[in-house]
C-alpha cells in the first residue's frame, strides 16, 4: 500500500463523496429521482458492504479461513441480531474468536 | 456558525439525548475504524485523513479494506458507488442547508445518514435545521475523536489476527447494515450479494468480487420507498 496510492484514494474519494452531498444539495425539490433509483441507492450500499462483510469474515486471499473468524463473526451477528448496542457487538465478535484461537482453533 | 445553546433548546432534551447516545455509538464506530484500518496496515495519518476528508463511516470500511488488498481503483468505485445514496438523502435535507454560502459549504460535509434521518424526523424547518446542525457536529467530532482513539488501539494490537480484531470487522460492518436488512427487500439484497462476492473470490481479481455483488440489485423488486427506513449503513 504505497502513500501515494493513499493519498490519491482519499482524496477523490473524498472530493467525489462531497460532490455527490453538494449536487443534491443543490438540486434540492427543483428535480425528482425516479422512485426506483432513490429505491436502489442506498440498496446499492447493502449490496457493497454485505459482500464485503462476506468475503472477510469468510476468505484470507482467496482461500476459505480457520473456523475461529466465521465463528465470532456469526457470535456478533446474533449479538447485533438481538439490538446489543454497537461496542458489545463488535467486542462479542472479537472475544469468541480470540478465545477459539487460544483453544487452538485455526 | 452555529450557536449550540439556541440548538439545544430549540430541539428539547429528549431528541438532543437520543442524538447524543447516537454520536457516542458513532464514537465506538469510529474507533473500531482507527483499530481496524492501523492493523490492516494503513498508516495514521492516511486513516485520520479517511476520516476527515471522507467522513462517511461505511466507505472508510470499504476503501480501506480494497486498498489493503492492493485494488485502490475498485476502493474508489466501491466507495463512490457506496456514497451514491447521499444524492438523494442530500436532496431531501436541501431547504436545511439553505441560507448563507459558508453554510451550505459547511453543512454539506457534514451529510452523514444519521444527520438526514435525525433532521427529517423532525416537525418543522426551525427544529430540522437544529437536528441536522447538532448531529453533523457531533458526529464530526466524536468520529475523530474515535478514529484517533482506535489508531492507539490498533497499533497497541499489532496483528489483526490476535484479540479477534479481523472477526470484530465483519460483524461491525454487519451492524451498520442491520437496519436495513430487518427489512425485506434489503435482506434479500445483502444476502444475494454476499453468496455472489463469496463465490466470485475465487477467481476475480482482489476488490472485484464485492462490487460483483451489486448484481443482488436485481432482486431489489419494485416496493415503494419508505421514508421510515432512511437510516444508516454508515
Amino acid at each position: 500500500m504505497s502513500a501515494t496510492s493513499l493519498v490519491v484514494v482519499i482524496a477523490v474519494l473524498g472530493v467525489g463523496t462531497y460532490s455527490l452531498r453538494f449536487i443534491g444539495v443543490l438540486i434540492g425539490d427543483k428535480m425528482r429521482l425516479s422512485p426506483l433509483v432513490a429505491r436502489l441507492l442506498p440498496l446499492g450500499a447493502v449490496a457493497l458492504l454485505a459482500g464485503l462483510a462476506a468475503t472477510a469474515a469468510l476468505l484470507d486471499a482467496g482461500h476459505f479461513t480457520g473456523a475461529a473468524r466465521p465463528a465470532g463473526v456469526l457470535a456478533g451477528v446474533v449479538a447485533a441480531w438481538l439490538k446489543f448496542p454497537f461496542i458489545a457487538v463488535v467486542v462479542i465478535a472479537a472475544a469468541i474468536s480470540a478465545a477459539l484461537r487460544l483453544a487452538g482453533v485455526p | 456558525m452555529v450557536n449550540m445553546s439556541t440548538v439545544w433548546r430549540t430541539l428539547g432534551w429528549r431528541v438532543a439525548r437520543d442524538i447524543t447516545a447516537v454520536g457516542v455509538a458513532v464514537g465506538f464506530v469510529g474507533l473500531s475504524f482507527g483499530a481496524i484500518a492501523v492493523a490492516t496496515g494503513v498508516p495514521p495519518w492516511a486513516v485520520v485523513g479517511f476520516s476527515v476528508v471522507v467522513f462517511a463511516g461505511g466507505s472508510q470500511f470499504l476503501a480501506v479494506a480494497l486498498v489493503a488488498a492492493g485494488n485502490p481503483v475498485a476502493a474508489i468505485l466501491g466507495g463512490l458507488l457506496l456514497n451514491a445514496r447521499h444524492l438523494p438523502y442530500a436532496m431531501a435535507v436541501a431547504d436545511v442547508l439553505s441560507g448563507s454560502w459558508r453554510r451550505r459549504l459547511f453543512g454539506t460535509h457534514l451529510m452523514v445518514d444519521e444527520a438526514v434521518a435525525f433532521a427529517l424526523a423532525q416537525p418543522d424547518p426551525p427544529r430540522r435545521r437544529a437536528a441536522y446542525w447538532l448531529t453533523g457536529v457531533l458526529l464530526f467530532a466524536l468520529w475523530q475523536v474515535g478514529t484517533v482513539a482506535g489508531i492507539f488501539i490498533g497499533s497497541a494490537v499489532g496483528d489483526p489476527a490476535r484479540y479477534g480484531l479481523d472477526a470484530a470487522f465483519p460483524a461491525a460492518l454487519v451492524a451498520l447494515l442491520l437496519p436495513r436488512v430487518r427489512e425485506r427487500a434489503g435482506l434479500r439484497v445483502g444476502l444475494i450479494a454476499a453468496v455472489v462476492a463469496v463465490a466470485s473470490s475465487f477467481f476475480a481479481p482482489p476488490g472485484l468480487p464485492v462490487l460483483l455483488g451489486l448484481v443482488a440489485l436485481l432482486a431489489a423488486g419494485r416496493s415503494t420507498v419508505d421514508k421510515s427506513t432512511l437510516v444508516v449503513a454508515g
